[in-house]
């Protein structure tokens, strides 16, 4: 199991997904007996939820995917039949 | 892929995510818009050249990023590599623990949403070098992993891991510095905190 500077040290890598087995398995035994790890890992799982929700809420203004369709269109029309 | 049509119906769906990843990159509404049109016309023109079984959103994201670097970039030369100052590990966390664990209690996600106002988010990855804001967006918007972000960006993955740590730091302090100026959370102790008496 790995202490708790090893494990903050991965927290990173943990949250991207990223870390091979051993090493996960390895964190997560830490997390599930360590509640401040624990705490400083879902802060950070929240933070980013938060960034993506806040960032991914900007919507494509109206008429945006029909001037697209539209160029697509436009570009066919050389080699139509 | 089979046609142009199954093509069109296929990559439209990811509009909706290529748009608010634009308008952080280019900063502006306008030339958001255009290099998301942009995009798609050469994702269009070279739609022969997308072999099916290949992560599409992948392959438009770095559509994207290719034509933003080429197109939308020119005025800013130098990497911006030294333009971010290193941050100390938990920044955001170590300071907003002190004051918030009390109310971070039912829906923690929803106090952060109230935390941070819409445009903090905004700012703080605009504030990003570019360097550093490009992964940032990748990973922490779209969730692509380390591999598919070098490939999108054409960097090496140790390059990704680690602007990804410095770009996500910076990005945690401008927030806490944010929520500071708005009076949302206070110093934490040490950096003139306010007397206990007076709060409320």
């Amino acid at each position: 199991m790995s202490n708790c500077d090893e494990t903050l040290e991965e927290l990173q890598r943990f949250l991207d997904k990223e870390l091979p087995d051993g090493m996960l398995q390895s964190i997560q035994t830490h997390l599930g007996a360590c509640t401040d790890c624990l705490q400083a890992f879902e802060f950070h799982a929240e933070l980013r939820t938060v960034i993506a929700r806040k960032v991914l809420a900007e919507e494509m203004p109206d008429g945006v995917l029909d001037k697209i369709r539209g160029c697509f269109g436009d570009d066919l029309t050389e080699d139509k039949p | 892929m089979a046609d142009r049509e199954d093509f069109v119906e296929q990559a439209m769906q990811y509009a909706s995510h290529l748009y608010p990843v634009a308008l952080r990159m280019t900063r502006n509404r306008a030339d958001a818009e255009d290099l998301v049109q942009e995009t798609y016309l050469k994702a269009w023109r070279s739609f022969t050249t997308f072999h099916e079984g290949t992560n599409l959103r992948a392959w438009l994201f770095r559509i994207m990023t290719n034509t933003f670097i080429n197109n939308y970039r020119a005025k800013q030369r130098r990497p911006d590599e030294e333009g971010l100052e290193e941050v100390e590990d938990l920044y955001l966390y170590r300071r907003l623990n002190t004051f918030d664990q009390s109310r971070m209690s039912a829906s923690a996600e929803d106090q952060m949403m109230d935390l941070f106002p819409d445009e903090d988010i905004p700012e703080a990855l605009e504030a990003l070098p570019e360097v550093f804001r490009m992964p940032v967006l990748l990973a922490d918007v779209e969730g692509f992993s380390y591999k598919e972000i070098a490939d999108i960006l054409d960097v090496p993955i140790g390059t990704v891991m680690s602007r990804l740590s410095r770009g996500r730091k910076a990005m945690h302090k401008s927030l806490y510095e944010y929520a500071v100026r708005r009076g949302l959370t206070q110093p934490p102790a040490g950096d003139a905190r306010t007397d206990q008496s007076t709060t409320n």
